[in-house]
């Protein structure tokens, strides 16, 4: 997706939501204007902090994620033995909605970051494992061969095969799992928090009733999972440029 | 330099494809493996590139018993087996790359480190140093075949096995493959095993043919082919003659 169109595309909802706002004229909808006024002067004041709460709750959660889920895929994925016992286990836990773990994740790992960390946790390991699974498990054989009579043994083909081929399916199980994970962060912190965008979203826009705040946590939410976004866009880029190669 | 003695193979639940099967083969020489689909040709390269184990009966290369691939040995398959994510040079580097990995353990690589020529010496000797940076994916069968050929020559192999390296490719780039081949394998020294379902590539390539027939293979049936790599063999009545035996023997008209 070239950036440029992404900008146009921001710039067209904002006048849409800007028209809309002025018609309705409705205290619960301020204008876009009044709306980023408020953003740039919050940007001064804690907002950021905010920002950076949520930004590292779910990048521990996604790099967590990635450093379990991928090895255990590649490892499920190359063996049928360890496949069949746990595949049936991912079967019946994967479909399940991780969110309503979440009075369980506070019960047992109490109301700090790890719980909000390990909700998030939860819904990307399941996505990356199926995918790197199934990434690992569809590798040619010829490929295999090649690799062994060349005097791979287990380790090489892990080193040369199975990593750089899961790489793609990492990467599109991230991409794919951004949108969920900034919306359970937003229910992570809704909960026994004073920091995050999720709490800030909600203090202001419940108790403070201050509409043009509330939706400036919005729009910074909205950049929060675009920004994973186009991390994750540019990761496969720097990290699977075959990909890209015509 | 290579014998396999009272080999039996059957795959699980399958019936016997070798059943007490013996076959030689001398250092140096060229051998064409061929039958029909289902013959056992394939299985019987990756029983001697260590890729398979027999049922019974053992395969021995330099005398010493094969029980997993061996790092002078090399294998080129008919989808050439290329890393998707690996340019051109990295492709051809990997035998030497696995090599270093393990560094000289004797089972993943030579004990004796020996001198190779190197990775770029085979890409330009297969005429590919243009395309090091390239993907597989952005060059043609021809030459992604090429990568896999310098891949397996780097590694300085003293055997070649090839499981139909040329069944895909159109006709003019497979001539000129199959006598780059023959030529780099007669000019190291390498021994050659072709498996091939083409009487033409197998009357082409290998001056002795091992004729699998449907299975169980018990007996080899071997056919002499000494002129097999001199220039103008294709068009010469000996080309055409041994082309008609291993016809008539096959049942094919």
């Amino acid at each position: 997706m070239k950036k440029g169109s992404v900008g146009l595309a921001a710039l067209g909802l904002l006048v849409v939501w800007q028209i809309m706002a002025m018609l309705l004229n409705l205290h619960i909808l301020p204008t876009t204007v009044k709306v980023l006024g408020v953003l740039f002067s919050e940007m001064g004041k804690d907002l950021p902090e905010h920002l950076l709460a949520s930004l590292w709750r779910v990048t521990a959660s996604m790099l967590l994620s990635v450093a379990l889920a991928a090895p255990a895929g590649i490892l499920i994925g190359q063996s049928d033995r360890l496949n069949r016992i746990f595949s049936p286990i991912i079967y019946l836990l994967y479909p399940i909605p991780k969110v309503v773990f979440v009075p369980i994740i506070f019960l047992f790992l109490g109301i700090g970051d790890i719980a909000k960390i390990v909700l998030i946790f939860l819904i990307l390991f399941f996505q990356i494992i199926v995918l790197v699974r199934d990434q690992a498990a569809a590798i040619q054989p010829q490929l295999i061969l090649s690799l062994r009579s060349l005097g791979a043994g287990r380790r090489a083909l892990y080193r040369f095969v199975y990593l750089p081929a899961s790489l793609p399916a990492i990467l599109t199980a991230l991409r794919q799992s951004v949108g969920t994970a900034v919306a359970v962060l937003y229910i992570a912190e809704l909960f026994a928090t004073q920091k995050g965008l999720g709490y800030y979203i909600y203090f202001n826009g419940s108790t403070l009733l201050n509409y043009p705040a509330m939706y400036a946590g919005v729009i910074m939410m909205s950049l929060l999972g675009l920004g994973l976004y186009f991390s994750v866009d540019w990761l496969e880029k720097w990290l699977c440029p075959w990909l890209y190669a015509k | 330099m290579l014998q396999v003695e009272q080999l039996w193979f059957s795959y699980p639940h399958g019936k016997p494809i070798f059943q007490g099967f013996d076959w030689k083969v001398k250092r140096g020489e060229t051998w064409s493996i061929l039958g029909s689909s289902g013959c056992g040709k394939t299985t019987l390269l990756y029983l001697l590139a260590g890729l398979r184990q027999p049922t019974s009966g053992r395969v021995l290369i330099d005398g010493q018993l094969l029980i997993r691939p061996r790092p002078q040995t090399g294998l080129i398959l008919q989808d050439y087996g290329l890393l998707p994510w690996a340019t051109v040079r990295h492709n051809a580097s990997l035998g030497l790359m696995v090599r270093d990995f393990y560094g000289s353990d004797g089972t993943h690589a030579p004990v004796r480190k020996e001198h190779v020529l190197g990775t770029d010496y085979w890409l330009e000797r297969l005429g590919i140093n243009s395309l090091t940076d390239k993907y597989p994916s952005q060059i043609s069968g021809g030459q992604r075949q090429r990568v896999a050929i310098a891949r397996t020559l780097a590694v300085q192999p003293d055997v070649l096995l090839m499981d139909e390296p040329f069944s895909s490719l159109d006709a003019a780039t497979r001539e000129d493959l199959q006598s780059l081949v023959s030529g780099l394998c007669v000019e190291h020294g390498i021994t050659m095993i072709i498996v091939t379902h083409s009487i033409e590539e197998a009357a082409l390539l290998g001056q002795n043919i091992l004729l699998l027939n449907d299975p169980p293979n018990n007996a080899p049936s071997i056919f002499s082919n000494t002129q097999a790599g001199e220039p103008e063999y294709e068009s010469s009545s000996a080309y055409q003659d041994i082309c008609q035996r291993l016809r008539e023997k096959m049942g094919v008209q």
